[in-house]
């Protein structure tokens, strides 16, 4: 077992008790709520006549149905707007705080958390969101629940949890022109698969993870999930704290920055921590990675050839065979030059500022290809403001982007925004499953936003290093 | 209203496979029909778009197959529910009328959820997983008998050795699945500890 990492030290913090089971009684300093699974978790507590114990460290959103065109009220979409009310109800009766996009602060629920300081280093973060694994850059324990276990948190403030073993994975060396955090994180699931993080948690390290800035650092911890790893998380440091003080918290109470300080120092992984795992990756080998499947795991390079399904181990080659039939891509062939219908720009992973700068610069002074529909979805309100400030908007707008309001919009397809029959979709999201998209057809080819970004222009996966005049950071 | 929590030892009846690895829980509901406030009626919906086409006409699906519609024990392979942490995907295969799950493996927040309904998910080898799918398909009425507590699972004349994870075993046989009264009962301890903690305000 793990010893002295950040996460034997945030479980051993927050633990409340053991439980008959062996599982252990994890208490919960934030717990982040959103429409689409908490409205039976507010059910179960009301037929048991329970209350919400902790409203205080409980914050809501609206992010996974909520339009991006026309949000006005009541939505046009009966069903969204079911659920909205149902959750407006919810927060009201149990006084929970609720950025809603009347607010201005209203936007994807992990990219909201993190940029009103409610996301800490050292903190216990639970959501009813697979992707809650976001908020572990920050050096949270973060991890995805389900309604039953929202229910609980609710009802005690605690979750009951089984203590998993810690692999590190050491990123070494500099990224190479054009190569982003993104690409880490498929590479990393490519390697040890889907499910190889299953019964582990993920610490990020070395010079590449360093190197970050904090959005970087919040695309991988966001997709451990993807690899299995129901936690990841980035040890907290300067880079950390620069970004915590700018935050809403932290600028209203500036005491608690340095009140809080030694804390997340103390919780840091120390330099002889025990891990159950270490895997080295040489970042500066990297290239940007694109899937040519219908599993995040399933990505190459941008110049290697699709692998022969009977190249993979055994018990990939079924799954490998079935996707290369939906996605209609033959081995041997790279993805570069598969033709799309769809760019979208947006989701949990790939919709904050820098991601939309980085895609930005690529499509200024360019047009979107007529044969491609595409779409910014800023990952907040705040995320579009500030991008609206920089002018960022008119850029994509000029190149024929539509430029929406903040949800998960075409991630996973539960608003209006999805995929249409067999179209192929460029897409900075996190999950290339068949029907993700919100059509069995359609087709997701996940890669960094600025492969995206060329993608759109260029009307096929292209590699963004090769588009001239383009300055790649 | 206190919530009766049963003891679940083992579970028996027919089986139904549904074979494939990284089965993802947008497969086992597609989002479009989580725009709900309850978990009503989800069951129609499970593997929706793997057993209708697009004009709703059926597909070749175990779940389609007039032979496996009373099944209670669902046979996977590997990775089984992978992706998303919603709990629709084990409510709509518990309302369809599964009860308990056998596969290779199992992807953790879907095995968490698959607890927390009272559904065990219990693992064993690739092959032994491969025989009891071959043999559902040959023994559609066959019952299949699957003991948490012993950690088996029998069918015909075959006991296979499965998996039960420790504290899922422990919190299913001992009848203490359902948490949430369990850990309401120490609320003088948690309210410690919320005290305790360096960065909370309560």
């Amino acid at each position: 077992m793990s010893e002295g990492t950040l996460y034997d030290k945030v479980w051993e913090e927050h633990t409340v008790s053991e439980l008959p089971t062996g599982q252990t009684q994890l208490f919960v300093g934030l717990h982040l709520i959103h429409e689409v699974t908490s409205p039976q978790a507010f059910g179960m507590l009301q037929e048991r006549d329970l209350e919400v114990a902790y409203p205080e460290l409980t914050h809501a959103t609206v992010d996974h149905i909520v339009p991006t065109a026309d949000q006005s009220r009541p939505y046009r979409d009966g069903a969204a707007e079911e659920m909205m009310s149902e959750l407006e109800e919810n927060v009201r009766d149990a006084g929970i705080e609720f950025s809603d996009p009347t607010t201005g602060d209203q936007g994807i629920v992990h990219v909201i958390g993190p940029e009103q300081g409610l996301t800490q280093p050292g903190k216990t973060i639970v959501c009813g969101d697979s992707h809650t694994s976001t908020h572990g850059a920050f050096g949270a324990l973060a991890f995805g629940i389900g309604t039953s276990q929202i229910r609980d948190v609710l009802a005690t403030g605690t979750v009951a949890m089984e203590k998993k073993d810690v692999r590190k994975i050491e990123v070494t060396g500099e990224l190479g022109p054009g190569v982003e955090a993104k690409d880490i994180i498929l590479e990393v699931i490519r390697r040890l698969g889907t499910e190889g993080g299953v019964g582990y948690v993920y610490e990020y390290a070395g010079e590449a993870i360093e190197n970050l800035d904090m959005e970087g650092r919040m695309s991988i911890c966001n997709m451990s999930i993807e690899g299995g790893a129901r936690a990841g998380y980035v040890n907290p440091d300067g880079t950390t704290y620069e970004w915590l003080e700018e935050t809403d918290y932290f600028q209203d109470n500036p005491e608690r920055f340095e009140e809080l300080k030694p804390y997340w120092e103390s919780i840091r992984s120390d330099d002889d921590a025990e891990y159950d795992d270490v895997v080295t990756i040489d970042g500066s080998e990297l290239e940007p990675v694109v899937t040519w499947g219908t599993t995040p795991g399933q990505g190459i390079g941008i110049d290697d050839p699709i692998p022969e399904p009977e190249s993979l181990a055994a018990d990939k080659q079924d799954t490998a065979e079935r996707a290369q039939e939906h996605m209609r891509v033959t081995p041997g062939d790279t993805m570069e030059g598969y033709e799309i219908d769809v760019a979208f720009l947006g989701s949990c992973t790939n919709a904050r500022l820098p991601d939309l700068r980085r895609a930005a610069a690529v499509v200024e002074g360019r047009q979107v290809h007529d044969d491609v529909r595409a779409m910014v979805v800023p990952g907040s309100q705040r995320v579009k403001a500030a991008a609206e400030a920089e002018g960022l908007d008119e850029i994509f707008e000029e190149a024929g982007f539509e430029w929406r309001n903040a949800g998960c919009s075409m991630c996973l397809g539960m608003n209006e925004d999805q995929l249409e029959g067999d179209e192929a979709c460029a897409s900075s999201s996190n999950r290339n499953f068949v029907g993700r998209q919100g059509s069995k057809d359609g087709r997701t080819v996940l890669m960094n936003p600025r492969m995206v970004a060329a993608a759109a222009v260029e009307g096929e996966v292209t590699d963004v290093r090769d588009l001239k005049e383009v300055k790649v950071a | 209203m206190t919530v009766e929590i049963p003891e679940i030892g083992s579970v028996t009846g027919t089986g139904v496979p549904v074979r494939g690895n990284d089965i993802d829980t947008d497969q086992v509901i597609p989002a479009r029909f989580m725009k709900v406030v309850t978990f009503d009626g989800l069951g129609e919906f499970a593997f929706f778009d793997l057993r209708f086409d697009d004009e709703d006409e059926q597909k070749e699906h175990p779940f389609n197959e007039p032979e496996f519609q009373d099944a209670s024990v669902l046979a996977v392979n590997a990775n089984f529910g992978c992706g998303s942490s919603r709990e629709h995907a084990p409510q709509a295969l518990m309302r369809w009328g599964i009860d308990a799950i056998v596969g290779e493996s199992f992807a953790e927040i879907f095995a968490g959820n698959c607890l927390a309904l009272g559904i065990p998910t219990v693992t064993a080898d690739h092959d032994a997983i491969a025989d009891l799918q071959a043999w559902i398909d040959d023994n559609p009425d066959g019952e299949i008998h699957v003991d948490v507590e012993r950690e088996t699972v029998t069918y015909g004349e075959n006991t296979i050795e499965a998996t039960v994870d420790d504290a899922q075993r422990r919190a299913l046989t001992e009848g203490v699945w359902d948490t949430t009264a369990l850990m309401k009962s120490n609320a003088d301890a948690v309210a410690d500890k919320a005290a305790s903690l360096p960065y909370t305000d309560v």
